[in-house]
């Protein structure tokens, strides 16, 4: 299950509307092992595709090293699909490579409905899990 | 001396669970042929058909190897190596 503040949440999908008709992508960070998704990071979708996402690789590698040095990790990988359902396709399957990683996806196919949804992926098995949103995530 | 290469944690199971090890060559293939003798498997989680695959990105000194002749790039004593796999996929 993925315990994520409705805030968080909300910032997510609001970026997945901005970014529409394209894919938007990006993380939330939190501390190491904790499961607490707690600061949200937008990224840019470096292919600029409808059908398509991929963090710039000096964008990528500059998160990683704030990562290390804030001891945090991405809790929550997401990304929108914007004409399909909110499920992970082939290629989210063959590029997925945090197994501790929550991956989330927003559908923003109709415009009135917000389709969030999340899942393990590990090697290659898709597994959904439920979304709890809180109003404020415990202190762990 | 040595190259430092840091490694993501999906490819930790290759190297024992360490974040980091060192190797030697004169060039990125030979960098990652000398840290397969130590951690076998590690180079086919980089390298399909001789070039690097498609989904793993390699930084040399914080410039990404395709800039720089991808497996071909020379590396140096002192000079340090990110492993990071892309964040990336799509609709399809």
């Amino acid at each position: 299950m993925l315990t994520i503040a409705q805030d968080l949440v909300d910032q997510i999908v609001a970026h997945a509307r901005r970014d529409h008709p394209d894919e938007a992508c990006g993380i939330v960070a939190g501390p190491v092992g904790s499961d607490h998704p707690e600061r949200f990071v937008p990224m840019l979708n470096a292919a600029m595709s409808p059908t398509f996402y991929e963090f710039d690789s000096g964008d990528l590698l500059k998160l990683y090293r704030d990562l290390d040095a804030r001891g945090e990790e991405p809790v929550v990988v997401y990304h929108s699909h914007t004409a399909t359902p909110a499920y992970p396709s082939r290629t989210d399957v063959a590029y997925a490579s945090e197994p501790a990683a929550h991956y989330l996806l927003v559908s923003t196919r109709d415009p009135a409905v917000d389709e969030v949804r999340s899942y393990r992926i590990v090697d290659g098995e898709i597994t959904e899990e439920e979304v709890r949103c809180v109003a404020v995530l415990d202190s762990a | 001396m040595a190259v430092e290469v840091r490694i993501p944690t999906i490819l930790r199971p290759y190297t024992a669970g360490a974040k980091a090890v060192e190797g030697t060559g004169a060039t990125l293939d030979d960098l990652i042929a000398d840290l397969e003798s130590r951690h076998p498997g590690l180079r086919d989680r980089l390298v399909e058909n001789d070039q690097l695959r498609r989904f793993v990105n390699v930084y040399l000194n914080d410039e990404d190897v395709r800039f720089l002749g991808g497996l071909t790039a020379a590396v140096a004593e002192g000079d340090n190596v990110t492993i990071l796999p892309a964040v990336a996929g799509g609709a399809c």
